[in-house]
C-alpha cells in the first residue's frame, strides 16, 4: 500500500512549521504504512558548503570523530551533527565524490546529498521515526515523506523512501514495479550503483540515469512512463519544489491541495486535514500519466504524456 | 437532526448507531461532523434515514447502501457508494476513483467530477456526474445508466454489457467492444428521468447514447486461431 506526502511551502511564515506539518501528516498514513517511514527536508543552504546525510547502524562508533577523519579528504573543514542512527555532514562544495568513496570504506551508508536536501529514514513507526530525528522540530521551504507497507522487498533501513537520485534530488514512491529486475541489470551494466533489491531504487536509479544522460528530471519522469512497467505515483524532491507523477492506469491514490500558503499532496485526503486553511484549499486529484511541478523558481506546470 | 461528532464519537460507534435505526425510525434526519476524510463512513445502512456528512470523506463512504440518502459535503475518496443497491447519495464536490462500483440499484449524483473507472461493473446503479469522468469508466458495466454532463476519459464503457451511457461533451476514446448509439425517443424520456431526479438542468437532446455494440457476446471463430 504505502503512504505518501509532500509540503510544499509559498508562504515563508511557515517555513519554520515545515518539519512539524510533515510529521503529522506522516503520522496519518501511517495504517497504509506502518513498516518503515522516511521524510526529505529541504532546508537552508551555505555558501561554497554542501550536505551529506549519512547512516550507521553503530552511530556512536561510526560517527565518532568522523568529521575530523573527513577532513583530508574533503580538503577542508567538515561540520557534523548527529541525530541518533543519522548524521548530517557539511562538506565543502565540490567534495561529495571523494567524501562519498571514504564514507564507503568506513561502511557508512549515505541517505542523501545536495546543498538544501536531508534524508531520514528508518524501520519503525513513522511517530517513532519522526521523533527520534525530531523532524517536528525541522524548518525548510519543502519536504517529502513515505510511509511503508513492504511488497518488493525486506524492511530494512536502505529499503526505505525517499531514495536520494542525485544531487538535492529524491524519490518517494507507492505502487510496484515488475520489470525491475530486468532494469536493474540494464542500470548496473550501465555502470549505475544500485544497492539492493528494493523495486523503488531501481526506480531513483533510473532517473538518475537518464539525466546523468542529458535529460531534465522532466523529461526523466516523463519517459519512466515508457520504461517504467507497473504501478506507481511518485513523488519527486528538486532542489525548489516538487514533481508529481502517476502510471496511466493510476491505481494508487493521490490528492492535492494548493492555496495561497501552500501546495499539499497526499495518498489520501486525511493525510491533509490539519494543514491550515485547507476547508478553502482547491484539492483535486492529480491526472494520470501527466508530469506535474511546483517550482520556487518557476510557475507551476503540468504536461500530459502523449499515449 | 441527530449530529454526530465523529472526532468524538469514534468511527465503529457512529456506524453501529446508524445501522440501529430501523424501517420505522422516527430518527430521520442524521448529521455527521469532522468528518476529516476518515474511511467507511455511513457504510452498510439499511434504512430510510438522511445521512449529510458535513465535509470531505475517504474510501468507502456509503458502501453498500439500501434505502439511506447520504449527502457528502465536501469531495469523496476512491470506492464511494461501492456495491450500493438503493438509496441515494449526492457528493457536492468531487469523487475519487470506482465510485459506485458494482452498483446494484439506487442513484449517485456528483456535482463536480468523478475520477477513474466510474460505474465500473455496474449493475444496475444510475450514475449522474455534473462534470467530468476519468478513463475505464463503465468497464464491463452490465446494467443501469451512467450519465456525464461533461467529458468522458480514455476507454469508456469498455467490455461493457447493457448499461447505457449518455455523454454530453467529448469521449476521450471508447472501450473495446463500446459503441456510440441512436437516441431515440424512451432514451430522452430515461435521461429527462434522470437529469430531473438527480436535479441537474441540462438539456437531454445535447447528450450522446453509447453502449454495447455486442461483439463480445458470442465467440467469433476467427479468433480460434489465438488459443
Amino acid at each position: 500500500m504505502c503512504g505518501i506526502v509532500g509540503l510544499f511551502l509559498k508562504d515563508k511564515s511557515l517555513e519554520p512549521r515545515l518539519g512539524e506539518m510533515l510529521t503529522a501528516m506522516l503520522i496519518t498514513m501511517t495504517d497504509r504504512g506502518p513498516d518503515s517511514a522516511g521524510i526529505a527536508i529541504y532546508g537552508a543552504e551555505t555558501k561554497g558548503r554542501t550536505k551529506m546525510t549519512v547512516q550507521s547502524d553503530n552511530p556512536e562508533s561510526a560517527f565518532d570523530g568522523l568529521d575530523k577523519k573527513l577532513s583530508d579528504t574533503a580538503g577542508g573543514s567538515v561540520k557534523m551533527a548527529v541525530k541518533s542512527t543519522h548524521a548530517v555532514l557539511e562538506i565543502p562544495a565540490g567534495s561529495t565524490a571523494k567524501v562519498r568513496a571514504a564514507l564507503d570504506e568506513l561502511g557508512i551508508r549515505v541517505m542523501s546529498r545536495g546543498d538544501g536536501l536531508e534524508i531520514y529514514k528508518e524501520v519503525g513507526l513513522p511517530k517513532d521515526v519522526a521523533a527520534r530525528f525530531d523532524i517536528a522540530q525541522m524548518s525548510g521551504t519543502h519536504g517529502i515523506g513515505h510511509t511503508r507497507m513492504a511488497t518488493e522487498s525486506a524492511v530494512t533501513t536502505m529499503g526505505a523512501h525517499p531514495f536520494n537520485t542525485g544531487n538535492d534530488q529524491c524519490l518517494v514512491h507507492n505502487g510496484s514495479l515488475s520489470n525491475h529486475n530486468s532494469l536493474r541489470r540494464k542500470l548496473r551494466r550501465e555502470g549505475i550503483h544500485i544497492e539492493t533489491e528494493n523495486d523503488t531504487e531501481v526506480g531513483a536509479a533510473y532517473l538518475t540515469w537518464r539525466m546523468q544522460n542529458g535529460a531534465t528530471l522532466g523529461q526523466a519522469l516523463t519517459s519512466s512512463l515508457d520504461d517504467l512497467d507497473g504501478f506507481f505515483t511518485f513523488v519527486v524532491g528538486t532542489k525548489d519544489g516538487f514533481g508529481v507523477v502517476r502510471d496511466p492506469i493510476a491505481c494508487k491514490p493521490a490528492v492535492m491541495a494548493e492555496t495561497d500558503q501552500y501546495v499539499a499532496f497526499g495518498s489520501e485526503y486525511r493525510a491533509l486535514v490539519d494543514l491550515p486553511g485547507i476547508e478553502n484549499a482547491r484539492v483535486w486529484e492529480p491526472e494520470p500519466a501527466t508530469v506535474y511541478f511546483w517550482s520556487h523558481n518557476d510557475t507551476p506546470s503540468a504536461t500530459e504524456k502523449a499515449a | 437532526m441527530q449530529t454526530i461528532d465523529l472526532s468524538e464519537t469514534g468511527l465503529r460507534a457512529m456506524n453501529k448507531l446508524l445501522h440501529a435505526q430501523s424501517e420505522d425510525t422516527n430518527q430521520t434526519a442524521w448529521e455527521i461532523i469532522n468528518p476529516k476524510g476518515a474511511h467507511a463512513i455511513a457504510c452498510g445502512l439499511n434504512a430510510p434515514i438522511e445521512v449529510t456528512v458535513k465535509g470531505s470523506t475517504g474510501y468507502y463512504c456509503a458502501g453498500m447502501n439500501q434505502q439511506a440518502t447520504v449527502n457528502i459535503h465536501g469531495s469523496a475518496g476512491p470506492g464511494t457508494g461501492e456495491n450500493i443497491m438503493s438509496g441515494k447519495i449526492v457528493i457536492e464536490g468531487d469523487a475519487s476513483q470506482y465510485l459506485g462500483a458494482t452498483g446494484h440499484g439506487g442513484l449517485i449524483v456528483v456535482k463536480g467530477n468523478a475520477s477513474s473507472r466510474c460505474g465500473i461493473s455496474m449493475k444496475g446503479v444510475n450514475i449522474v456526474v455534473q462534470g467530468n469522468i476519468g478513463h475505464m469508466s463503465a468497464f464491463m458495466g452490465q446494467s443501469g445508466n451512467l450519465v456525464v454532463c461533461g467529458d468522458a476519459g480514455d476507454a469508456l464503457g469498455d467490455s461493457c454489457y447493457e448499461a447505457r451511457f449518455f455523454v454530453r461533451g467529448k469521449v476521450k476514446s471508447l472501450g473495446a467492444d463500446c459503441e456510440k448509439k441512436e437516441m431515440r425517443k424512451e432514451h430522452l424520456t430515461l435521461l429527462k428521468s434522470l437529469l430531473d431526479e438527480a436535479g441537474i438542468d441540462a438539456d437531454p437532446t445535447e447528450f450522446t447514447r453509447y453502449g454495447s455494440a455486442r461483439n463480445l457476446y458470442n465467440f467469433d471463430v476467427d479468433n480460434a486461431g489465438a488459443y
